[in-house]
């Protein structure tokens, strides 16, 4: 707020203060004419006038820019707003009618945005005919001028857009990920490993949407993470003595975590005998309701007891396997102001995940390319590496395009599985043999290669530069597309030249 | 010229004996490799046969001298074969997958044929899969304990690391040459279904029983100073082996005992082995006698430094040249300034025609040492006269016929190729024209260090002199500075104003500034500007003009732009034309109005700016002439306005560090409090942390709140208008963080993100009590640069200083790798002429480039078509 506006306030407030209750009249006056009046209602009645052949766009600007009309002008006068009405219609119409040329050049997205925001500035700016032809001209020329040109060499571009920022990235590993129980990599790090194509990444996460039931409450929240998250026995254990007279391991468990974990001794007794070993060992004390006890196998020393407890403790109760953490987190949803629960976990399983109920499969998110690809397939895995790779970046407030980012993506998983960049992967499957042979493992591929008989047309960049002709993209991809061999009078090829294969 | 021809492919295999010795020129029979006169003995390793190594020499062989003779094979015959170090897994599963008695693929006959089918519709379109088919079936083949064709029982072959093949049955060790035996018994099209081709690759001849001998020009001897012969390591290693070779065939036809020859054999082996490959897992490489490995055949192709990448992926050059560069800001961005020394050595071939046989004659008369001269002359018959050696140039400059080229040196309004290292991005070689300058430096704009991230302080760059008119015109449309203003990374400029072009432009843009007649024509005339002078702002009771007005004269008359200016934020922000601190920048009609400019409107790397409209909208020929002009001007400025940075920009008086102390007492209270809760154990943990690290992440909270307060405290006494304020908030250099380091405090150095806690036991330094926990024991500073930093103060920071050169360090070199995959993933991907991006090897990789076609260098920030943007521009003087 300005600085005038708020003195304006203070001002009046002051005033207030002694004309109390000629303010309260006023007030109240005020609300039942804004009442009788809503704006809301006012627009809508007008807007009923509003011809079928405008756009649902278009309308939608109409009616805001006739509601402020309303509230900020205080204009009410019905005959008035349906001659702005009007005028708005033959103004929208005019638009539509300017803006069909531009129609058929572009795609509908940018065609669309011309047309509403010609539109919204035309009234605003009060534009007329020619300047919109004007503005229409200069979009469709933009349009044109910004496409790409055949021949680019946008994998080299994207190459370099992706690696030349590498370099200003920082090396920490750590940083707090909106939760500050976990760390997450990040940085060079992080996108060394998505473009490695790593089976799991260094810090698995998932972010857990809630479907709308659980979404809204923390109790349901929780109840939902604690089916997830995995509890293993050393979890909810106080302690654990080993008895070497009587050969008994004897367990006490922690009343706190058990009703935090939201277990009970039998859930852990029964879990517990899901092993064959222990089927038949366990017993439960009759006088501490929190203790359970196992007995040994017979000529257990020490050693062997100890290794026998560290196994046991290591017992999965519940939840899901490799999620070690469980988070709630309160996210407030920036369009309707809503309060709702995410469930932000330490390590990563979206195929067990997706399965609980109360999850909402169509949100949830793992920053594991790899599970995505096994669950969800190739194009979502595509999705999440552009996702990750540009989210990482955007982190470091590097401003890379997306367009890059895509070409890396769709150059990993192009073939139907996710392949890393480099030697076991995109680098390594080339066809070419020189190409290889250049790029890491020389020795291999050549013996290789001519084990295999081998052919290298030297069709790519590495080989053309290697044998020293020009490589095909960019002006050097421009041919004479004549054969000349089959000319009758055999033209001698000369000067420096490359290209036609 | 002779007839070019075009490489159309590339056939690998393995040479056959009877190919090895039907190349060869020679046989090798003699260990021997010079006579007691110092001449190379026939038939030794150094054969006059094997091709001339001395200028003038005609070659035995073919007839050429030095410069045409490619050189010759030889050969040498072993008495016994030995396996190829390369192919040792091939062999291992040839065997395996093969009958020891019939020599066939152990698969029935009807299911090699279905494999072979298929792998011949794979193995054009899908190698992959080929592969992977090829792998299932050997793998197959291998598991087979019976031949299929005759029924022979098979037995396991084990490999002994790294030549010996060892059959776990009546064979026991399998010898090279039973080995050769068992592979020529394998007929070919059992060999297809592997993915081998028999036609140029049969596995016998992975066995080797002639080795060929390569020529002299591979591997030159070099005479060192003391006049002594130094031959190289491959010729060392042949000499091993033809005299192993030797000994193997005097024992053998001796009738040695059996177990002499072997040894004979293996040591036959070795040398051979170490021959091809000299790092072989489980072989002790062979050594010089100064202890030094040999580089033999294998390393010399491998790694940075060797054949593929270090001779044929990159390669060294004529015409080039390198020194330091340093700033020349009176330069045109496109331009570069060249030492006198090095415009007369780099050269530019110019064909005489009848237009330029006047000129080209000067540059002969002048010779190669006066500039501007010529140093070579190629005549229609191609001969190159050195004009370093012509006493007359005179008459050689009245030869000059059309046809001629001349070679003459580097003058103004060349192109040239400028590099720096290292080259990340295409902006790292960029064409300039070439401006001749005294002083041996080159010199640059400085606009274009941005996308060279070049600096002052040592850095070097390259030049090169394109030699073709193809080359110099592709450099020119294509490559030329400001053909790169706008980077294709981010739909931005790279190109732009750094440091003080930033605050001269504000100084000059603000409201404040008002300028005489005499300032406005020194301005004026530095940027040559020859229209008129517009009506002054202030008439009385002097004319006077203000800065707005002359930054005006540069803008096109139908341009309209707002946005908010850089230092627009805290109590300056302002996000619309009704600004009283200036912080909104208005242009209507090409007339500047409102707002100053910053780093926001002219700064390098500022998308949606000011520049990069101008640039998008009127063509990077007017973004270069605004730049070189504009930036001009704001220098001119500043040096009449003067500006610096003294130490009293950032001195406090005494009651602003009094403010501080009382900041640092109160949180030490804060913290003491912490520690004091942390070890009565009522600390309130952070889920899923120990209670240890929830301390130091809430003391580390405090401590950078208490660095921000100092700030704060600190900097109200200070002047908000002086010179460091100004490069702090209009993006020059610097922020607020450097200013409260140097007028407040330090802050908590930190390691690896947390507070310094390592080195003595218990305590970072012995000047503190063990278990010491408080702020000033781990690393925490309250000095600043100003007041100075007590020796424990200087050395927490020192540590923290240290992690960032260590990080930097790190960094680069992973980076540098990520960047080499990513270039070697994509390089071969290009848009074809339908708009979808493939590989030049024919796969489809997009259907349309970026799912919408729109190059990035063309955007505003990714958006093809700021609508806005171009409504603002036509009709923006209304608002």
């Amino acid at each position: 707020m300005s600085p005038k506006k708020s003195r304006k306030k203070k001002t009046t407030q002051k005033r207030a203060k002694g004309k109390v209750k000629e303010k309260k009249v006023k007030e109240k006056v005020e609300e039942i004419i804004a009442k009788v009046r809503e704006p809301e209602l006012l627009v809508d009645n007008v807007l009923k006038k509003i011809p079928e052949d405008i756009p649902v766009k278009l309308r939608e600007i109409v009616r805001e820019k006739l509601t402020r009309i309303v509230v900020e002008e205080k204009i009410t006068a019905i005959d008035v707003l349906e001659e702005l009405l009007s005028k708005f219609v033959d103004k929208a119409r005019k638009v539509i009618e300017l803006s069909e040329p531009a129609k058929d050049v572009m795609p509908e997205k940018i065609y669309d945005e011309l047309v509403t925001t010609l539109f919204d500035k035309g009234i605003e700016l009060d534009i007329n005919e020619d300047e919109m032809i004007k503005i229409r001209d200069d979009v469709i020329r933009t349009y044109m001028e910004s496409l790409v040109e055949p021949g680019e060499p946008v994998g080299t571009v994207a190459a370099q857009s992706i690696g030349e920022p590498g370099t200003q990235m920082t090396l920490r590993t750590f940083h707090y990920a909106g939760v500050r129980e976990l760390n997450v990599t990040l940085g060079l790090p992080r996108l060394i490993e998505l473009v490695d194509a790593r089976r799991a990444p260094e810090t698995p996460m998932m972010e857990i949407h809630l479907s709308e039931e659980y979404k809204y409450d923390r109790e349901k929240a929780v109840e939902v993470a604690r089916k997830i998250e995995m509890t293993k026995l050393e979890n909810v254990v106080e302690s654990v003595d080993i008895d070497l007279i009587a050969l008994q391991l004897i367990i006490r468990l922690d009343p706190d975590m058990l009703s935090d974990k939201g277990l009970t001794r039998d859930d852990i007794i029964k879990a517990l005998s899901k092993s064959k070993t222990l089927a038949g060992r366990i017993k439960q004390d009759p006088e501490d309701p929190y203790v359970i006890i196992i007995d040994l196998p017979k000529g257990y020393d020490v050693i062997k007891a100890q290794k026998f407890r560290d196994r046991i403790l290591k017992t999965k109760l519940k939840g899901i396997k490799d999620i070690k953490k469980v988070i709630p987190q309160k996210r407030r949803d920036p369009e309707t102001g809503k309060e709702y629960y995410v469930l932000i976990t330490d390590g990563s399983n979206l195929g067990a995940v997706l399965k609980v109920e109360g999850v909402d499969p169509t949100k949830t998110k793992t920053n594991s390319i790899h599970e995505i690809e096994n669950v969800l397939g190739i194009e979502a895995a595509r999705e999440a590496l552009i996702r990750e790779i540009m989210n990482t970046l955007k982190e470091q407030g590097l401003d890379v395009d997306i367009r890059h980012v895509m070409l890396v993506a769709d150059i990993m998983t192009w073939s139907g599985t996710v392949r890393q960049v480099g030697r076991h992967g995109v680098a390594g499957e080339k066809p070419s043999v020189l190409a290889r042979a250049a790029f890491e493992v020389t020795v291999k591929h050549l013996f290789d290669a001519s084990a295999r008989g081998e052919v290298d047309y030297i069709k790519g960049v590495t080989e053309n530069v290697i044998i020293g002709q020009l490589a095909p993209v960019g002006t050097a991809m421009v041919v004479l597309e004549m054969n000349p061999t089959k000319l009758k009078i055999q033209p001698q090829v000369k000067g420096e030249w490359g290209g036609d294969r | 010229m002779s007839e070019q021809k075009l490489i159309g492919g590339i056939k690998f295999g393995i040479l056959s004996p009877d190919m090895i010795r039907k190349m060869s020129a020679t046989a090798i029979v003699t260990s021997e490799v010079y006579d007691e006169n110092g001449l190379p003995v026939e038939g030794g390793v150094m054969d006059p046969r094997l091709g001339v190594i001395e200028p003038g020499q005609k070659c035995a062989t073919c007839g050429n001298t030095l410069a045409r003779c490619p050189g010759h094979f030889g050969h040498l015959e072993l008495a016994r074969p030995v396996i190829h170090i390369g192919f040792v897994r091939h062999i291992y599963d040839l065997l395996r997958a093969t009958c020891r008695r019939c020599g066939r693929l152990k698969i029935p006959d009807e299911e090699i044929d279905r494999y072979l089918d298929l792998y011949n519709r794979l193995k054009d379109k899908w190698p992959q899969l080929a592969s992977s088919l090829t792998d299932f079936v050997k793998r197959k083949a291998i598991k087979a304990m019976e031949c299929p064709h005759c029924g022979e029982k098979q037995f396991k072959i084990r490999l002994e690391k790294p030549t010996t093949f060892i059959e776990e049955g009546p064979l026991g060790r399998l010898w090279p040459t039973k080995v050769r035996e068992w592979l020529e018994r394998i007929p070919d099209r059992d060999l297809r279904v592997l993915g081998y081709d028999p036609e140029f690759a049969r596995p016998e001849w992975m066995v080797i029983t002639v080795l060929p001998v390569p020529p002299i020009a591979v591997r030159p001897s070099i005479l060192l100073e003391t006049g002594i012969r130094s031959e190289d390591d491959l010729t060392h290693k042949l000499v091993d082996i033809i005299r192993t070779n030797e000994k193997l065939r005097e024992s053998i036809n001796s009738g040695a005992p059996e177990v002499i020859v072997e040894d004979l054999w293996e040591l036959l082996q070795y040398h051979i082995t170490t021959y091809i490959d000299n790092e072989v897992p489980g072989v002790p490489p062979a050594k010089r006698r100064s202890g030094m490995p040999l580089r033999t055949l294998a390393q010399r192709l491998k790694g940075k430094e060797g054949r593929f990448r270090g001779n044929l992926s990159g390669k060294r050059v004529d015409f080039s040249a390198r020194t330091v560069i340093s700033p020349d800001p009176n330069l045109s961005i496109n331009e570069v300034g060249v030492p006198i020394e090095v415009a007369m050595i780099l050269t530019v071939p110019e064909r005489v025609t009848p237009w330029n046989i006047d000129e080209l004659r000067k540059y002969v008369l002048n010779g190669p040492y006066r500039y501007p001269g010529a140093n070579y002359i190629i005549d229609n018959t191609g001969r190159r006269i050195d004009l370093r050696f012509i006493k007359d140039l005179k008459a050689i400059a009245e030869s000059l016929k059309p046809g001629y080229i001349v070679e003459r040196h580097l003058i103004n309004g060349d192109i040239v190729l400028f590099n720096r290292q290292p080259s990340l991005h295409r902006m790292s070689i960029m064409a300039h024209i070439v401006r001749v300058l005294p002083g041996r430096t080159f010199r640059l704009h400085l606009a274009v260090c941005p996308p060279y991230n070049a600096d002052f302080d040592g850095d070097e760059m390259n030049l090169h002199v394109p030699q073709t008119i193809e080359a110099r015109a592709e450099a020119k449309i294509l490559l030329l500075v400001q053909e790169h203003i706008l980077s294709p990374r981010y739909g931005g400029p790279i190109i732009g104003g750094i440091q003080d072009y930033s605050s001269g432009a504000y100084l000059l843009s603000s409201k404040v500034t008002l300028l005489t007649k005499d300032q406005v024509s020194d301005l004026l005339a530095s940027i040559n500007y020859s229209g008129e002078i517009p009506e002054p702002a202030v008439l009385s009771p002097i004319k006077a003009w203000s800065g707005k007005q002359i930054i005006s004269l540069l803008l096109p008359e139908d341009f309209n732009f707002s946005k908010e200016a850089k230092i627009s934020s805290g109590n300056l922000k302002c996000t619309d034309e009704e600004c009283f601190w200036d912080s909104y920048l208005v242009v209507k009609r090409g007339k500047l109005l409102l707002g100053v400019l910053d780093k926001a409107a002219i700064g390098a790397q500022q998308p949606e700016s000011l520049l990069h409209f101008l640039v998008r909208e009127y063509g990077t020929s007017f973004g270069k002439e605004f730049m070189d002009k504009a930036f001009k001007l704001f220098l001119r400025f500043i040096e009449m306005r003067g500006f610096t940075m003294s130490i009293v920009d950032i001195m406090i008086p005494e009651e602003a560090y009094k403010e501080i102390e009382e900041v640092i007492v109160k949180v030490r209270k804060e913290i003491e409090h912490l520690i004091q809760l942390y070890k009565e154990g009522k600390l309130e943990p952070t889920p899923g942390r120990t209670l240890r690290e929830s301390l130091e992440i809430k003391i580390l909270e405090v401590l950078s709140r208490a660095r921000d307060e100092a700030g704060e405290r600190a900097t109200k006494y200070l002047d908000p208008f002086n010179n460091v304020f100004i490069m702090a908030k209009t993006g020059a250099r610097g922020s607020t963080l450097n200013i409260t380091q140097m007028a407040a405090m330090l802050g908590q150095q930190s390691v690896r993100g947390q507070r310094i806690h390592r080195g003595y036991r218990g305590r970072t330094l012995p000047h503190f009590k063990r278990g010491d926990i408080g702020p000033e024991a781990r690393g925490f500073v309250s000095g600043s640069f100003v007041k100075g930093l007590s020796p424990i103060e200087m050395f927490f920071h020192a540590a923290g200083g240290r992690e960032g050169l260590v990080d930097t360090a790190v960094r680069t070199s992973q980076s540098g790798y990520m960047q080499r995959r990513l270039i070697n993933a994509l390089q071969d991907l290009r848009v074809e002429y339908d708009g979808t991006v493939r590989s030049v090897y024919g796969h489809l990789i997009q259907f349309r480039y970026g799912e919408d076609g729109i190059d990035p260098k063309n955007t505003s920030f990714g958006k093809a078509v700021n609508v806005e943007r171009i409504i603002e521009k036509h009709v923006g003087w209304r608002k």
